[in-house]
C-alpha cells in the first residue's frame, strides 16, 4: 500500500464517528465577520493607508501623477543610488527624470547580479487601509519577486484611490491565488532579540511608498 | 544543532531545575508580558474579533471533518498548477523524500524558513546524517542553530536568550559555519542583527534548494501561504532552483477566500501585530519567477492517530500563533525547554503526547504540566478548548482506554505511579453514587475539622508538601442548604 493511500485510509478510518454531511461548504459556514471596519469616506481610507504604513515605519510620500518622476528622482538622489532596477513594464514616465543608471531584470541575471543594485521602483496590485500592507503580483509593473527583495532600497508606487482597499477580506477578492504574491508591510523586520524591534535583517532596509493621484 | 528530544525527563522534573534559573525567568517574564500586552492592543483594534475566531473554528472544524476530500483536492491542484505531490506516514519517511530529493539536484547544502514540522520530523539531523547540510535563515533559529541549542518558543525560539548570550555565540560560532562575526561585535539588537544579515546572505545568494514549511494550504486553488517578518523566507522561498515545502496535513483550509480570516487573526495573535511584514502565497510553479522545481511532501506523522481521538482532535486546528504560551503562568515560570518537544507551552501540552503517544515519561507527564486555568482557551484564535483536552489526557493517562497508535486501535495500560489517583476517584465515585454515605462522610468530616492534619500521610504526602490542603467548612453545603431553606433565610 502507498503511503497516500495508507493516510488517507487513516483519515477515514478516523472520521468513523463523524456523520455523513454533504452540505456544501459555503452553506455549512455561516461568515459573520465584517468586510470592513467602520464606515470611512475615500479620503479617510488613503489617509488610514498613509498612517498604517507610518506606523510599521515605511516612508509615505504623497503627489499628483505629473510629478511623480520628479520625486521618484529625488528619493533616488536622496539615497545616492549607484543603480535601480526596473521591472520590464513600468511607466517610462516614472523614471524620466533620473540620471541613476538603470537595471534590467533578465532571466539569466543572478541573485548576485541584483545584490549589487542599490534601488528598485515598482508599482503594486492593491494597498489595504487597515492593515498598511501593499500587496504585489509579479505583474508587468512590479516584476519578479526578488527584485523587490534583494535590493536595500524599495520605492513602490500606490495609485490612490483605485488601488486602494479597506481590508484584508476586500484585497483577497481583487487578487488571483495563481499568482506568486507578496504581501508587504513595512520594511523587513525582526523582534527576536530581546523583542527589541529591528529593520532590515534580510529585505529591503528601507521601503517607501508613493501614495499617487 | 537542535538535538533530539527523546529521554527527555519528566516535566516535573525539567522544569524544577529551569525555575532556578534566574536569567531565564527574566528573560521569559520580559517576552511574554511584552507580548501578552500589546497582543491585547492588537486584537482589541477588530470589533469582530469574536466572529473571526468562530470562523477560524468553524473552518478548521469542517476541514478536518472532511480532510481526506480536502487533501485529494489539495493535491489535484498542486499537480495542475505545476508542483509534485509526496505523502509521509512518519517522520522517517518525509525525512528520507526530502534527502532523495536534495540528493536529485547534486546539492549538498539547503537553506531553510523556519518550520514547526520540519524541526518535529528532525529534518536537519536526517540531512545531516546524509552528508546535506541545512542552515536555519530567521534569526532565532539561527541563534539557535549556532548556540547548539533547542527552540524553546514556537514563534521567538531563542526567547531564552538575552542579547549578550547572542553575541556571544555569534562572536564564537559564526565563523565555523561562514561568514564570521564582525571584529568588535556588540550586543546592540541592530548590531546583531546585520552580523546575521551579512552572514545569511552568501548563504541566500548561492542557494539551490531552499526547505520550507506553510502556514496554509488551500485546496481549491493548490496555494502555499508563508507567513514571516525577516525576508529570510522569501529569499528561501524565490532565490533557489528547487523548493521543497514539508507541511502537516492539517494545515489546510478550503477555500482562497478562508484566508480572509486567517490573514486577520494570525498575526494579531503570534506577533501581535496588524499584519506582519511580509506574507508570500505561491501556487505550483511560475515561469520564471522564483523556483521551477516545487515539492510539496504531505506529512501525516501522528496527526490521523490525533485526528481518531474526538476530544483531541481539536487541537489540530492549531495555526501556531503562540498566544497560549505567552500567556500562560507555567510556561512563563519553567519555559519551553521543560516540555520537551518542539510544541512548548499549553498547546505542546496537548499536541505533544498525541503526536507521539504517552508512552514516555516525558509525554505522559506533559498533561500535567497546566494549572487549568483557562487563559490559554481565551486567547486562542482558533478556540481550542485545551483545557478540557489537558482534562481528557490526563484520564487517559490514570486510567488507560482506547486510543489510535499508526492507525490502529490499541488500548492503553493505565500508567505506573497512578494508583493512589484511582483509588481516590473510585472512592469518590462511590461516595457520589451514594449519597447517605456521602451525607455521612462530609457531617463527620465538618465535626473533626479540628484535628485535620495539614499534611496528608502516607501516598498523598508529596502532593501536598507544595500545596496546602483545602479547608473543611463547619458545616456541609447540603446541611446549610437544608437549614436554610434553599438559601432563602440565610444571612
Amino acid at each position: 500500500m502507498s503511503s497516500r493511500e495508507r493516510i488517507l485510509g487513516r483519515v477515514r478510518r478516523a472520521l468513523a464517528d463523524v456523520p455523513r454531511d454533504d452540505t456544501p461548504y459555503e452553506q455549512a459556514l455561516e461568515r459573520r465577520y465584517l468586510t470592513e471596519h467602520g464606515e470611512r469616506s475615500v479620503e479617510q481610507r488613503v489617509d488610514l493607508l498613509a498612517e498604517n504604513l507610518a506606523d510599521y515605519r515605511a516612508v509615505v510620500h504623497r503627489c499628483p501623477e505629473g510629478e511623480l518622476g520628479t520625486v521618484i528622482s529625488g528619493l533616488l538622489a536622496e539615497r545616492n543610488s549607484a543603480s535601480v532596477l526596473v521591472p520590464p513594464g513600468l511607466d517610462e514616465a516614472w523614471l524620466a527624470a533620473t540620471e541613476v543608471p538603470r537595471v534590467t531584470d533578465r532571466a539569466d541575471s543572478t541573485p548576485h547580479d541584483l545584490d549589487r543594485v542599490t534601488s528598485v521602483v515598482t508599482a503594486c496590485a492593491v494597498a489595504i487601509a487597515e492593515t498598511g500592507t501593499i500587496v504585489l503580483d509579479g505583474g508587468p509593473d512590479q516584476g519578479r519577486r526578488r527584485i523587490t527583495l534583494v535590493p536595500d532600497h524599495h520605492i513602490c508606487v500606490v495609485r490612490v484611490p483605485d488601488q486602494v482597499v479597506a481590508s484584508v477580506p476586500q484585497a483577497l477578492e481583487r487578487l488571483d491565488p495563481a499568482r506568486p504574491l507578496t504581501w508587504i508591510s513595512g520594511p523587513s523586520a525582526t523582534s527576536d532579540i530581546e523583542l527589541d524591534r529591528v529593520e532590515g535583517v534580510h529585505g529591503p532596509r528601507t521601503l517607501e511608498v508613493i501614495l499617487v493621484t | 544543532m537542535s538535538g533530539t528530544f527523546v529521554g527527555m525527563p519528566a516535566f516535573p522534573v525539567a522544569a524544577h531545575e529551569a525555575v532556578n534559573n534566574q536569567t531565564l525567568r527574566g528573560n521569559l517574564r520580559h517576552a511574554t508580558h511584552t507580548i501578552r500586552a500589546k497582543r491585547a492592543k492588537a486584537v482589541a483594534e477588530v470589533s469582530d474579533w469574536a466572529e473571526l475566531r468562530e470562523a477560524g473554528k468553524e473552518t478548521k472544524d469542517h476541514t478536518l471533518r472532511h480532510l481526506d476530500r480536502y487533501l485529494v483536492q489539495l493535491e489535484e491542484s498542486v499537480v495542475a498548477a505545476g508542483g509534485t505531490v509526496h505523502w509521509a506516514a512518519d517522520a522517517d519517511e518525509a525525512n528520507r523524500i526530502v534527502a532523495d530529493l536534495v540528493k536529485a539536484t547534486g546539492e549538498s547544502e539547503v537553506v531553510k524558513v523556519k518550520s514547526m514540522a520540519t524541526q518535529e520530523i528532525g529534518l536537519n539531523e536526517a540531512l545531516e546524517a546524509e552528508g546535506i547540510h541545512a542552515y536555519e535563515t530567521d534569526l532565532a533559529e539561527l541563534i539557535v542553530q549556532l548556540g547548539k541549542d533547542r527552540p524553546s518558543h514556537i514563534l521567538v525560539p531563542a526567547i531564552h536568550r538575552n542579547r549578550g548570550e547572542i553575541r556571544e555565540i555569534f562572536a564564537r560560532e559564526m565563523s565555523e559555519w561562514g561568514r564570521p562575526a564582525p571584529e568588535g561585535l556588540t550586543d546592540s539588537p541592530a548590531e546583531l542583527a546585520e552580523a546575521a544579515r551579512l552572514h545569511l546572505r552568501e548563504k541566500f545568494l548561492r542557494a539551490k534548494v531552499g526547505i520550507s514549511g506553510a502556514n496554509f494550504m488551500v485546496a481549491e486553488t493548490g496555494t502555499l501561504v508563508v507567513v514571516e517578518s525577516e525576508g529570510n523566507g522569501r529569499m528561501c522561498l524565490t532565490l533557489p532552483e528547487t523548493l521543497i515545502s514539508v507541511v502537516g496535513i492539517e494545515k489546510i483550509v478550503p477555500t482562497w477566500r478562508d484566508l480572509e480570516v486567517y490573514l486577520q487573526t494570525l498575526p494579531r495573535s503570534s506577533t501581535a501585530e496588524r499584519m506582519n511584514p511580509y506574507t508570500s502565497t505561491w501556487t505550483g510553479t511560475t515561469d520564471g519567477d522564483g523556483p521551477q522545481n516545487f515539492h510539496l511532501v504531505l506529512l501525516d506523522n501522528g496527526r490521523t492517530d490525533t485526528l481518531a481521538d474526538e476530544v483531541g482532535r481539536q487541537a489540530l486546528r492549531c495555526i501556531r500563533c503562540s498566544a497560549c504560551l505567552n500567556v500562560c503562568p507555567v510556561y512563563e515560570r519553567a519555559g519551553g525547554h521543560a516540555y520537551g518537544s518542539v510544541y512548548p507551552g499549553p498547546i505542546g501540552a496537548i499536541l505533544s503526547p498525541q503526536l507521539r503517544g504517552t508512552q514516555s515519561e516525558i509525554d505522559a507527564s506533559l498533561p500535567y504540566a497546566s494549572s487549568l486555568c483557562g487563559a490559554c482557551y481565551e486567547v486562542c484564535p482558533v478556540a481550542i478548548d485545551i483545557p478540557e483536552v489537558l482534562v481528557h489526557l490526563r484520564e487517559r493517562i490514570a486510567q488507560g482506554g482506547p486510543v489510535t497508535r499508526d492507525g490502529s486501535k490499541v488500548v492503553l495500560q493505565p500508567a505506573k505511579g497512578h494508583a493512589a489517583e484511582r483509588a481516590a476517584m473510585r472512592a469518590a465515585r462511590w461516595a457520589f453514587s451514594h449519597p447517605g454515605a456521602l451525607r455521612t462522610g462530609q457531617r463527620l468530616a465538618s465535626r473533626t475539622r479540628r484535628f485535620h492534619p495539614r499534611t496528608l500521610p502516607g501516598p498523598g504526602k508529596a502532593w501536598s508538601d507544595t500545596r496546602d490542603l483545602p479547608a473543611v467548612p463547619a458545616e456541609p453545603f447540603r446541611d446549610w442548604w437544608q437549614r436554610t431553606h434553599g438559601g432563602k433565610d440565610a444571612k
